[in-house]
């Protein structure tokens, strides 16, 4: 039998309902990579085998009982540790929450199981969803899998670079401000940020409520519609989700964009510092034009300041949200001698560099003499960039931008690199801050062969369009798929 | 010649909601489980919780606001009030700080036969926090502190008046009208002993004639409406000392006492917390449909000033009767559904402020406890009428119906208590007496009325109690005469 690793879950359902192939082969195959792969890559926090062994015989023993065992059924896949599930280590990569086993799963992971998904583990990241490489893990960083030196990006870089080496089939995490698009395209896989309140957020382990989305990392369009099937849809348990009237995503894979009016917003371009990027860009413009569309270069005047506004917004919610982890009920607790310190010792001892500078950043802005010149202000250009893209999404179906001003850079390199963080975040957290659906799309590699990607950004709940755009180059370029990084016979 | 001062309050009243469930989770809101068992991962707190509104919630809010006079809101929302403490899960209460659901409101008060408007500032929708047992006096001076999250979540609405208010009496008062609006609308047990109605308050000084508000202290832990009353009547007079003595007021919250009869400073003013509040996130506005506001606009029951009012102009009761009934709805309907049974409205108003309060504060029991019925009560109140039983057995029935419940008709049957009406019976009782107390039939004869009396009572005595005294008395007066 030749390898399993590397296809996709659509290639492998249609083995798994052959069954020419078992669940459970399929899932120890995949736990066997992580087991060779981890040493280098360290992308899990936690790997739970055993259960996944489990669930891949219940799922075999239902396809042989002739049952429908869902539309996932069997596919390993990894879970970013921010994403609770019930009574197992859900740590959010931090100290604080090092052995906190949630009674309870997130929305989406009882989706999954619905589907029969085979979750293989919990993904490392930046701690809380703090970061853009993961070396704000409490624990340890997660290397790129297409070089060793470089960081697979963040916050969810651990559950990109689980699915770039092969370690699952996809994966899920979260966007705060590009914590899912950015290591997608740095870990060359399609990353998915859904419109806001498309996915419910129950049991998404907070960074920023206002910004947060849950979404999915695949390896083609196809698995991304297949994922985006099961984890759409309103949730009672969250109130700011709502129902998506789309049906099937699947329906969208359709290859054909004639007609469809893409615009390429100027200010995103010039954020990128890597030339082959640009090139790679207008590759895919030409390519879209061929097929049909048009595409024209937009202007969206706010984007110099969502960088600001969004660290405003972001710090707000982070000191807010992350105000519970106190020492009292659960995670971690250091006594002290009366309750002051305990709180203090439970949360300097807790939280990492990065979170704290959130959280002292956040009280500063909220505080009262503050919130006005601040926080305030940070919403009111929240309005504008929302209006920015409400204007020009009004006359385009889509935007074309890179996902990345350059591809993945070294371990140390964006710590005090400020504008590399702040060129980073340009690109990506306007869709955060105006809850737009956005896609992370591999499209050629940049320098010494990384991947780099494409982002497509849509009207809110117009992810149609987006699977459109990136079905059409998916089939119609060799560009979308790079070469695996790692080599099946490790 | 001393400064003459004027007495500024203002209430803040919190009133929890006596919905099923929690304000943001599904958790039950019974007072009195077992320690943590009325919880779930969302009231603790728990990372990836989310609130979601209850809406009953929201509609107890807009009756108590509809009843109270307020400015319906059709857009309010959800602020987050952040401050460390163990009994507040996520560190923050969910409340509502810049957009309330209610504001403008007002309830009219008497004191002393002068009525007055007292205004409402505000209604606000919030959770509630947890409670801890502290193994000492106080969470510093404890070993350890044990924390009860039952509470925690439930729901609950802040009423803040404006400084309306110039005595501890009308602060009581207002209260005491409050507690009736809340009641009436169902919307709270108000009940202030088991917290589920708990009141601050603000109050400052200011020379009579001075329109510049004093500096105000804040006022906490006064757990009945008598401790409100004493600790503001204190407060009053420290304030005043202070002021007299040259000295300024230090704008403080202070802590009542009620052992001890004192307020003390608990925090100044600067060390007072930065709530940092901003909208929350994770809950959408509230945007209401007018015509869900008239739907309970319309299902108001009638209110405590309306009830008032029908019970002195159409019942004829007087002032001070018809606010003690009214005082409370398990009360007040208690009373008309009596009068709709036995129609003497003043009547009932005797027995219900007289007897039935006696026993219930005697027992300490509720109206809603109580095991006399309207029906019971209106039986009993027919029997005395017609003239089967008298006023004095009408009470001994009435306690033993009171403690056991049974009916008043098996009571009497039971104590064979029948009062005896018939003057041929009587007659004979009456000849009999007369011809035993020849000296008291010739004081009577000589004029001295008080022989009457000792009569009456010998024939009382002689039938144990159930001779109708008026026929009695009807009987001896003829006999004697004759
Ligand atoms: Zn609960």
């Amino acid at each position: 039998m030749s390898s399993l690793l590397g296809l996709t879950a659509h290639q492998l359902q249609g083995l798994l309902e052959k069954k020419e192939i078992s669940s459970e082969d399929l899932v120890k195959e995949h736990l066997t990579r992580i087991a060779q792969s981890e040493e280098q890559i360290k992308a899990f926090v936690t790997v739970t085998g055993q259960e996944a062994l489990q669930q891949a015989r219940t799922i075999d023993e239902k396809r042989s009982r002739g049952e429908q065992p869902g539309s996932l059924a069997g596919i390993p896949l990894a879970l970013t540790d921010n994403l609770c599930t019930q009574g197992i280590k859900t740590t959010a990569s931090s100290r604080m929450l090092r052995d906190f086993r949630p009674p309870y799963n997130a929305a989406v992971v009882e989706k999954l199981q619905e589907a029969g998904a085979v979750s293989v583990g919990k993904c490392n990241l930046d701690e809380f969803g703090l970061g853009a490489s993961t070396e704000n893990s409490a624990f340890f960083p997660t290397h790129n899998p297409y070089g060793e030196q470089a960081v697979p990006g963040g916050a969810c870089g651990g559950a990109a670079a689980a699915v770039a080496a092969q370690e699952v089939v996809f994966a899920l995490g979260s966007d705060t401000g590009g914590s899912l698009r950015q290591p997608a395209s740095f870990c060359g896989v399609i990353g998915l940020k859904p419109t806001y309140g498309a996915v419910s957020r129950y049991g998404l382990i907070a960074c920023a409520s206002s910004l947060d989305q849950v979404g999915c990392f695949t390896r083609d369009m196809t698995d991304c519609a297949l994922v985006m099937n099961v984890i759409y849809g309103r949730d009672a348990k969250d109130s700011t989700s709502v129902s998506f009237p789309a049906g099937d995503f699947t329906k969208f894979l359709v290859n054909d964009v004639k007609g469809l009016k893409i615009g390429i917003p100027r200010e995103y371009l010039q954020e990128v510092n890597d030339p082959r990027i640009t090139a790679y860009l207008q590759q895919a413009a030409a390519k879209l034009e061929e097929l049909g569309a048009v595409c024209e270069e937009v202007s969206l005047p706010h984007t110099a300041e969502a960088a600001s506004c969004y660290n405003l917004i972001l710090a707000a919610e982070v000191s807010s949200n992350l105000a519970r982890y106190d020492g009292v009920q659960y995670g971690l607790r250091v006594q002290g001698e009366d309750l002051v310190s305990m709180y203090k010792k439970s949360r300097s001892q807790g939280f990492g560099e990065e979170v704290k500078k959130q959280i002292i950043l956040g009280t500063y802005v909220l505080s009262s003499g503050q919130y006005e010149d601040y926080y305030l202000q940070a919403l009111k250009v929240r309005t504008l960039i929302k209006e920015d893209f409400a204007q020009v999404l009004s006359k385009y179906d889509c935007l074309l931008t890179p996902a990345t001003p350059t591809a993945a850079f070294d371990f140390g390199a964006i710590k005090d690199n400020l504008s590399l963080l702040t060129s980073l975040n340009t690109l990506t957290c306007p869709a955060n801050l105006a809850g737009i659906p956005a896609l992370s799309l591999p499209f050629g590699t940049a320098a010494q062969g990384s991947p780099c990607g494409l982002q497509l950004l849509g009207r809110a709940f117009g992810e149609e369009t987006l699977l459109r755009v990136g079905y059409a180059l998916e089939q119609n370029t060799n560009l979308t798929q790079p070469s695996p990084a790692v080599k099946g016979e490790m | 010649m001393s400064t003459e001062y004027e007495v500024v309050i203002g209430l803040e009243v919190h009133a929890e909601l006596k919905t099923k469930t929690k304000i943001f989770c599904s958790c039950p809101t019974e007072f009195g489980g077992e320690e943590n068992t009325h919880v779930c991962p969302g009231c603790l707190g728990f990372p990836g919780t989310l609130p979601i509104m209850n809406k009953k919630a929201v509609e107890y809010a807009v009756r108590a606001g509809l009843a109270l006079n307020c400015e319906i809101q059709e857009y309010s929302k959800f602020d987050r009030k952040h401050y460390f403490y163990p009994d507040l899960p996520t560190a923050y209460q969910i409340s509502q700080f810049e957009f309330p659901i209610c504001k403008a409101g007002y309830v009219e008060i008497a004191v002393n036969g002068k009525k007055k408007k007292i205004r409402l500032n505000r209604i606000h929708l919030e959770e509630d926090a947890g409670k801890l047992l502290h193994s000492g006096n106080s969470i510093t001076s404890s070993q350890y502190s044990l924390a009860d999250y039952n509470r925690s979540g439930m729901g609950l609405i802040e009423l803040v008046s404006e400084p309306d208010l110039s005595s501890a009496e009308e602060a009581r008062t207002y209260l005491e009208k409050l507690r009736a609006v809340l009641e009436y609308t169902g919307v709270s047990d108000v009940k202030m002993e088991q917290g589920s109605l708990r009141c601050d308050a603000n109050i400052s000084l200011r020379p009579v004639g001075s329109s510049k508000l004093g500096t105000k202290t804040e006022i906490k832990n006064m757990n009945s409406y008598r401790s409100l009353q004493r600790a503001l009547e204190y407060e009053i007079e420290r304030q005043r000392e202070v002021l007299e003595e040259g000295g300024t007021i230090i704008q403080e919250t202070r802590g009542w006492d009620e052992e001890k009869g004192i307020t003390s400073s608990m925090r100044s003013k600067e060390e007072a917390d930065d709530y940092r509040y901003f909208s929350d996130p994770d809950l959408p506005p509230i945007v209401l449909e007018p015509a869900w506001v008239e739907e309970i606009r319309a299902s108001l029951p009638e209110l405590p000033d309306a009830k008032k009012d029908r019970l002195v102009m159409e019942l004829g009761l007087s002032e001070y009767d018809a606010d003690i009934i009214t005082g409370s709805r398990a009360l007040a309907d208690f009373f008309d559904k009596t009068v709709t049974l036995f129609n003497e409205p003043k009547t009932v108003a005797n027995w219900v402020m007289g007897e039935y309060l006696r026993l219930l504060n005697a027992e300490g029991t509720e109206v809603q406890e109580s095991k006399v019925s309207p029906e019971k009560m209106a039986a009993l109140l027919k029997s005395q009428a017609t003239g089967k039983i008298s006023g004095k057995m009408a009470k001994a029935v009435f306690e033993e119906m009171f403690m056991t419940g049974k009916d008043p008709e098996k009571i009497i049957k039971e104590k064979g208590l029948v009062q005896i009406s018939d003057t041929d019976a009587l007659g004979e009782i009456v000849e009999k007496v007369l011809a035993a107390n020849p000296q008291s039939v010739a004081d009577y004869q000589a004029g001295k009325e008080k022989a009457l009396g000792f009569l009456v009572g010998q024939v009382m005595k002689e039938t144990k109690g159930q001779a109708n005294p008026g026929v009695v008395n009807g009987l001896l007066k003829q006999k004697l005469t004759d």
